[in-house]
């Protein structure tokens, strides 16, 4: 069995967001890079798997659409565990062109679970998965918050509305996952940042068949929300009254 | 010009973010001189079908068929490609939830109808066709503009909020067997409904606990406020990684997204990951000991104070002004 793991790049959490160009750019300097975290957490579980005794799982395989300089965020992933990686030289340009490269370069690969994350802590839009699937001609299920290999079984957990299911599934299939298929990420240990470094990072050219679908024309930074009204310990009474006749949520 | 909406069932009942999504789109209407059509997708009576007359549908494209019992994202998929089509849809709308983050993705790139996921107001403009939504994590907002004729967005849950329903007459209600490709690679094996309590993505109100309640023994206080309020309970996320609570549970940026009338946080700092989760909320409460924790600068009203003495004395408030 053949796991793919798409990973995709983004500011480090605490980062703060400045942009620059007139607001149409992202403000780059002092940005600490890092794999998006709900892609740290898929890779995290398909090595959890492979590692199992008696695993079925061959080899995992990362990939990520990006320029060169996105490479160390790629070896940290090889550093995790994933076995290989691929890099599509390209500049991501929206969800859709991120996953028409995907999917021109994996179509002729063979993987029988891919996985991707349900959000990305850049553009928050949850897509890219449910878009490869689709240019894929390939199952997908999404909000998925456990992967199991249970003898010939492969069983998933997701969130629907309403509720969770079990559910089992056919491969080749692709998941979009999200809290909860792991709980803390993998932290590359010194000999896989050594092995990293000789492990395969395939570089492969782009298509310029695809163009992008919507466009980041420019962007703002949200106003300060008003100053916090504090009530002392003993004054529970005065905040109730507060949220029943000003704020009227109560 | 015509505006889909797809109206998501709950035990055959239409959830809020339906009404919601069908406000929206009476608003966007308005100034497109566009139709409004509801698809509803499962066993709805008539009579909820009617409702949707009152909120801005003309019309509703109703499925009722037993392959589409069980959410496969492909086959839903194919169906709504194949409604947006027959109506010509130039705008399609879903919430954002799970559903819309299972379906939309696969829609756009089946229509190529350029997609923008939790637009939080109106479009900026209709030609060019421009939308905001939250980026970063919420520490930004970007413009985006979708560059093809057709549009799919989606409405992160009481963001919008429900118009006055008026009475505007009936929709004409057509039911449709869709002929989309009904193949499946997926089987139920087991199905946890959560019938009984208030869905934390959907909640008005969110009552919601830290590291700073100590211990899961302490969370009947966060309960207890909850179903006084009718409110969905949350946590922080090391609060679900020691298993004090269910994953479910964790707001923030790792966890979900959620946009709440009202937020309650008790004894959480308020790490900008929390954050990033809770910053749509319209109004935030803070109850925390530290007169410095940072959660004060994002809230509204605050208690400096330790949780456990403030939470029963604030339900017994609220308790005392339910029932006067
Ligand atoms: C990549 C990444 C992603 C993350 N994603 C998330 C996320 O999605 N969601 C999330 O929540 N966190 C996330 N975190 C963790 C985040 O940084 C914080 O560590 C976490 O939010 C802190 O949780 P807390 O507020 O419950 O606990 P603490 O930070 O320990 O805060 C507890 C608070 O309770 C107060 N307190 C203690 N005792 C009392 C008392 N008796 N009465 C009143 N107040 C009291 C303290 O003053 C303190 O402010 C993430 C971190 C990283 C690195």
């Amino acid at each position: 069995m053949k796991i793919l793991v798409c990973i995709s790049e983004v500011p480090d959490t605490t980062s703060k967001i400045k942009h620059i160009n007139d607001n149409k750019e992202l403000d780059k300097t002092g940005i600490q890079w890092i794999i998006n975290p709900w892609d740290e957490l898929s890779l995290t579980r398909a090595i959890e798997l492979k590692e199992t005794p008696g695993s079925k799982v061959e080899s995992i395989t990362v990939v990520h659409v990006g320029l060169q300089d996105s490479e160390p965020t790629i070896r940290k992933a090889l550093a995790m565990g994933a076995d290989n990686a691929i890099r599509i030289d390209a500049q991501p340009q929206d969800a859709y062109y991120v996953a028409s490269q995907l999917a021109k370069t994996i179509a002729s690969m063979d993987f029988d679970i891919i996985l991707t994350g349900l959000d990305s802590a850049d553009f928050n839009g949850s897509s890219v998965g449910g878009m490869l699937a689709q240019q894929l001609d390939m199952a997908s299920i999404s909000a998925v918050t456990a992967l199991n290999l249970e003898g010939e079984k492969i069983l998933v957990n997701r969130d629907v509305s309403g509720g969770t299911q079990t559910l089992e599934v056919q491969p080749p299939f692709l998941a979009t996952v999200q809290k909860g298929i792991a709980i803390d990420p993998r932290i590359p240990a010194m000999r896989g940042i050594m092995m990293a470094r000789s492990k395969p990072l395939e570089v492969l050219e782009a298509t310029n068949e695809v163009t992008p679908l919507t466009e980041y024309v420019s962007y703002e930074v949200p106003p300060p929300r008003e100053a916090c009204r504090k009530f002392p310990e003993e004054n529970a009474k005065e905040l109730a009254h507060a949220l029943h006749n000003e704020a009227k949520l109560i | 010009m015509t505006i889909l909406v797809y109206t998501e069932n709950r035990e055959g009942r239409l959830i809020k973010a339906a009404f919601e999504l069908i406000s929206y789109a009476k608003e966007v209407a308005q100034k497109t001189n566009a139709r409004v059509v509801a698809l509803s997708i499962g066993d709805v009576n008539r009579d909820e079908l009617m409702k949707t007359a009152n909120y801005g549908a003309t019309r509703v494209v109703t499925i009722n068929d037993e392959k589409l019992s069980l959410m496969d994202n492909k086959r839903y998929i194919s169906v709504v490609a194949e409604v947006a089509e027959k109506e010509q849809a130039e705008i399609i709308l879903l919430p954002d939830n799970t559903t819309g983050k299972a379906l939309t993705p696969g829609l756009s790139a089946k229509l190529k109808a350029g997609l923008v996921s939790g637009v939080a107001s109106l479009p900026q403009s209709y030609d060019p066709f421009i939308v905001k939504k939250k980026v970063y994590s919420g520490k930004s907002i970007a413009n985006v503009k979708i560059l093809t004729d057709r549009k799919i967005l989606t409405l992160p849950s009481n963001s919008f909020g429900v118009i006055e329903p008026e009475s505007n007459g009936e929709p004409q209600i057509e039911e449709f067997t869709p002929d989309a490709d009904m193949e499946s690679k997926i089987n139920l094996v087991s199905m946890n409904k959560v019938t009984d309590k208030i869905l934390l993505s959907e909640a008005e109100i969110v009552v919601s606990g830290g590291r700073g309640m100590k211990g899961p023994e302490n969370w009947g206080m966060i309960e207890e406020l909850a179903g006084l309020l009718n409110a969905a309970t949350a946590c922080s996320r090391p609060v679900s990684d020691e298993g004090w609570r269910p994953h479910s549970e964790h707001v923030g940026q790792t966890g979900k997204v959620i946009a709440p009338n009202l937020y309650i946080a008790c004894g959480i700092s308020g790490a900008i990951q929390h954050v990033a989760g809770i910053s749509s909320s319209k109004c935030i409460v803070a109850i925390n000991k530290d007169d410095e924790a940072p959660i004060f600068d994002v809230a509204d009203y605050g208690i400096v104070g330790d949780v456990q003495k403030v939470l029963p004395q604030l339900t017994q408030a609220i308790k005392a002004i339910k029932e006067a």
